[in-house]
C-alpha cells in the first residue's frame, strides 16, 4: 500500500494557524495562475504589450507637463521626466498589484465554490502578474536614463529589494482587501479612490524632500510606498539616500502583512459560503 | 493500516439563509443593521439551514458508492466538505488518499486561452503537476477528439467540444478518491456513454469513487452500495438496487403531486418559480396510481416574474431502471411556439395529455426543466415525483406474463389470412 496522504477536516475555530507549508506545496497552481493572468491579459489586448510602456510613460509626460513645467516642481537637480519616471515605475507597479489583487477572490469565484487549494495563492499569484509590466516598464528607464546620460551605479542592485518591498505592500493591503471585498462589495468601488489619494500621499510628482524634517518625516513614513520610491530614486538617479522614512515603511509593511495573512486565513473558510 | 478511505463522523453544515445568495451583502447592509435595532433583530432571527446534519459514514478503499437524494438533501454540500471546499461546521472527515474533485467540468477554463494551455491550467487547478499533465497530455487530446483546434482558443469551441475537453482534463486525474457530481448530466448521449465508460475504468482500477447523481442508471451500473441523502441526514445506505428502490417508491410521500417550497428554488432559477407538478387520472383527480387503459394528465404550475422570451416548460418521463422513456415540451408544436414566443410576467399552467394505452405497467418517474433554447437552464427537477401505472385491461393480459419494455402500446395489427 502506498503512503497515503492523510487530511482531517475540522471546524476551525476563531484564529488558524498560517499553514503556509501548503502554499509552497501548491507552487504550481501559482505559477499557472500567474502565467494565465498574463497571457489573458495581453491575448485581449489590441495594443497587447504597448499598454506596460504606454500607461507609465504617458503619466510622466502628464506629470512632466503640469508638475515639472507649470508648476516647477523642485526634482533634486534631475531632469523632471527621469525624476518622475522613476517614482512612476514602482507606484504603477504596487497599484497595478494592489487592485488585480484585492478583486482577484471574487474575480475566481468560480474556482472558490468548486476546489480546494490554499486561498492565499489567488491574491499571491495576482501580484506576481504585475511583475511582467514592470520588466517592460523598466526597459523603458534605462531607455530614459541612456537619453539623459544618467549612468547607472552599481546602487541598481538596490531595485531588487525596493521592489520586493512594493510587491510585499500591496500583497499586505490585498490580503485585507481581496478578503473584505467577498464580504462587501464596496471595496471595489474604493480601490480606484485608495490609490489615488495614496498616490498623492507618496512623493511620485514630488521630492519626498519637501516633507519637512522631524515628526512630520516620520508621518510621511507611515506610508510604506514613500519609503519605496524614495529608494527606487536613490537606486537609479543617486539623489539623497532613503533614511529613518524607510524602517518605518519596512516596519508597517510587516506589520501589515502578518495581520492581513491572520485575518484572511480567519475569513478564508467562508470564502466559498460568501463569494 | 485501515482499509478506510473516507470516515466522516457527525458532520453537519449549517448556512444562514441569508448567506447562500449574498451578492448584494454590502456594507450600506452592515450599516443599516447596525443602526436599525429592528432590523438587526431580524436578520439575527433569519432561519439557519443545517444542509448536513450528523451525518457519519464510512467509505472503504476501492469502494464505489453512490448518493443519492432530492434537491437541497444536501448531497453537493456533502461533496463540497469532503473536497474542503467549505468546511463542516461540526463533525471530523478524515480522508485517506488525494481526493480529486469533479465538482463541475470546465472549472478555471478560460476561453481566451487555447485548448493547450487550457489543459495545462485546468490540470494544475485538478490539482496535478506540471510533470504529470506533459506525460498525459496526448492520451488527453485524443480521449477528447478535439485534437484539430487544441491551438484554438476554447471560446471558438462548440460547447460539445469544450465539454469533451473539459471532461478529458478530468478523466486523467488520478487521485486515489474521486468525488463526481452530475458531469453526467451534460454533454450528448454518445459523450454521456463515453464519460460513463471512463467512471468505470476508474472504478475497476481498485480506486474509491463517491458518485453523486440524478441518473438511476448509472448509479446502479456503477455502484454497489448507495446513500439515500434528505434533508442533510442518512435515510438509508445498502445495496444499490436496494437504496435506488427505496429512494424512487418511498423518497416521495406527496401522492401525485410534487410541489416546490421557497428555499428548494435555487436562486439562478429567477425569473421562473415553479409551483407545482401534478400527475391527474381520466376524471382530473391527482393521483400517483393511474391505469394504463386511460389517458393521464401531468401538469406543471408557474410562475414568471420577469417576462421570459422562448421559455419552454418541459416534462420527461422515465422508468424505475433509469431508461429514459421521451422528453416533451410544452412549445413542441409549432403553433403554441409562435404564440408563446415571449411569455408575460404571471401565473401558468402547460398540461399535457399522454394518451391511454401507451405506458407498461410499473412505476415512472417524472422529471421538469424549463429552459430557454441554447440561452439558460432556469430550473430542473429530474425525479419531481413518481406514480404507478396498472394495467389492468392493457392488451396481451390473456398471458399471465411481464411484459419488458416501458411502453404497452396498443398497435393496431391485422391478421390476413393469405392461403389456405
Amino acid at each position: 500500500m502506498p503512503d497515503l496522504q492523510i487530511t482531517h477536516i475540522r471546524p476551525t475555530q476563531g484564529w488558524a494557524a498560517l499553514n503556509l507549508k501548503d502554499l509552497w506545496l501548491y507552487r504550481e497552481l501559482v505559477y499557472f495562475l500567474t502565467w494565465r493572468d498574463i497571457k489573458v491579459r495581453y491575448k485581449q489586448a489590441i495594443l497587447g504589450i504597448a499598454w506596460a510602456i504606454l500607461q507609465p510613460l504617458l503619466t510622466m509626460i502628464v506629470f512632466s507637463i503640469i508638475f515639472g513645467g507649470l508648476a516647477k516642481l523642485p526634482s533634486d537637480g534631475i531632469p523632471y521626466p527621469l525624476f518622475s519616471y522613476a517614482a512612476v515605475l514602482p507606484w504603477q507597479l504596487f497599484s497595478s498589484a494592489l487592485h488585480r489583487s484585492s478583486v482577484s477572490l471574487v474575480g475566481n469565484a468560480n474556482l472558490l465554490t468548486k476546489i480546494y487549494f490554499p486561498r492565499l495563492i489567488i491574491p499571491f499569484s495576482a501580484v506576481m502578474a504585475s511583475l511582467v509590466d514592470f520588466g517592460i516598464a523598466f526597459l523603458v528607464m534605462i531607455g530614459l536614463m541612456l537619453y539623459y546620460q544618467v549612468w547607472p551605479t552599481l546602487l541598481i542592485l538596490w531595485i531588487i529589494p525596493l521592489t520586493l518591498l512594493a510587491l510585499l505592500t500591496a500583497l499586505a493591503v490585498s490580503l485585507w482587501l481581496s478578503a473584505l471585498n467577498v464580504l462587501y462589495r464596496d471595496v471595489q468601488h474604493m480601490i480606484p479612490f485608495l490609490t489615488q489619494f495614496w498616490m498623492y500621499a507618496s512623493p511620485v510628482a514630488y521630492s519626498a524632500d519637501l516633507i519637512p524634517t522631524g515628526i512630520w518625516r516620520i508621518i510621511y513614513g507611515l506610508n510604506p510606498m514613500a519609503g519605496v520610491i524614495q529608494g527606487f530614486r536613490w537606486a537609479l538617479l543617486g539623489t539623497r539616500p532613503p533614511d529613518i522614512m524607510m524602517g518605518i515603511s519596512i516596519a508597517i509593511v510587516l506589520i501589515l502583512l502578518v495581520t492581513g495573512l491572520f485575518y484572511f486565513r480567519r475569513m478564508e473558510k467562508t470564502f466559498a459560503d460568501r463569494v | 493500516m485501515s482499509d478506510i478511505a473516507i470516515r466522516a463522523q457527525n458532520i453537519s453544515k449549517k448556512y444562514h439563509i441569508g448567506m447562500l445568495h449574498s451578492h448584494n451583502d454590502t456594507l450600506r447592509d452592515v450599516i443599516v443593521s447596525a443602526f436599525d435595532r429592528e432590523e438587526h433583530k431580524r436578520k439575527a432571527l433569519q432561519a439557519q439551514i443545517w444542509a448536513i446534519k450528523d451525518l457519519s459514514f464510512e467509505v472503504r478503499q476501492g469502494e464505489v458508492l453512490g448518493v443519492i437524494g432530492r434537491n437541497g438533501a444536501g448531497k453537493s454540500t456533502l461533496l463540497k466538505i469532503l473536497s474542503r471546499v467549505t468546511e463542516p461546521t461540526k463533525g471530523v472527515v478524515d480522508i485517506y488518499g488525494r481526493v480529486g474533485s469533479l465538482l463541475e467540468v470546465g472549472t478555471g477554463f478560460h476561453p481566451e486561452l487555447t485548448g493547450r494551455e487550457n489543459i495545462y491550467l485546468n490540470g494544475a487547478i485538478l490539482g496535478m503537476k506540471r510533470r504529470e499533465i506533459a506525460s498525459k497530455y496526448n492520451d488527453i487530446v485524443e480521449f477528447s477528439e478535439v485534437g484539430q483546434f487544441i491551438d484554438t482558443p476554447v471560446k471558438r469551441y462548440s460547447s460539445g467540444m469544450y465539454l469533451r475537453l473539459a471532461f478529458a482534463v478530468a478523466a486523467h486525474l488520478e487521485p486515489e478518491i474521486l468525488v463526481v457530481d452530475e458531469v453526467l448530466a451534460v454533454g450528448d448521449a454518445e459523450f454521456q456513454h463515453k464519460c460513463l465508460g471512463k467512471m468505470s475504468d476508474v472504478a475497476q482500477q481498485g480506486r474509491t469513487v463517491l458518485f453523486v447523481s440524478h441518473n438511476m442508471s448509472a448509479i446502479l451500473r456503477l455502484t454497489q452500495e448507495t446513500i439515500v441523502l434528505d434533508k442533510g441526514s442518512m435515510l438509508m445506505r445498502g445495496p444499490s438496487t436496494r437504496a435506488v428502490d427505496f429512494y424512487l417508491s418511498s423518497g416521495f410521500s406527496q401522492l401525485g403531486e410534487r410541489t416546490w417550497v421557497s428555499e428548494e428554488i435555487p436562486a439562478d432559477a429567477d425569473p421562473f418559480v415553479p409551483i407545482a407538478l401534478r400527475v391527474k387520472n381520466a376524471q382530473g383527480k391527482v393521483s400517483d396510481s393511474l391505469r394504463s387503459t386511460e389517458p393521464i394528465t401531468i401538469e406543471v404550475e408557474y410562475s414568471l416574474n420577469k417576462s421570459i422570451t422562448g421559455l419552454r416548460v418541459g416534462i420527461y418521463l422515465l422508468s424505475t431502471r433509469g431508461e429514459l422513456v421521451f422528453t416533451s415540451f410544452d412549445t413542441d408544436d409549432s403553433v403554441l411556439f409562435e404564440k408563446h414566443a415571449t411569455r408575460a410576467v404571471g401565473h401558468y399552467l402547460s398540461q399535457c395529455k399522454i394518451a391511454a394505452d401507451l405506458l407498461n405497467e410499473g412505476r415512472f418517474i417524472v422529471g421538469m426543466n424549463a429552459s430557454s433554447f441554447r440561452v439558460k437552464r432556469y430550473f430542473q427537477d429530474e425525479q419531481a415525483l413518481t406514480f404507478t401505472v396498472d394495467a389492468a385491461g392493457a392488451p396481451g393480459m390473456q398471458w399471465p406474463e411481464p411484459r419488458l419494455g416501458p411502453l404497452r402500446p396498443r398497435l393496431l395489427w391485422q391478421i390476413e389470412h393469405i392461403k389456405q
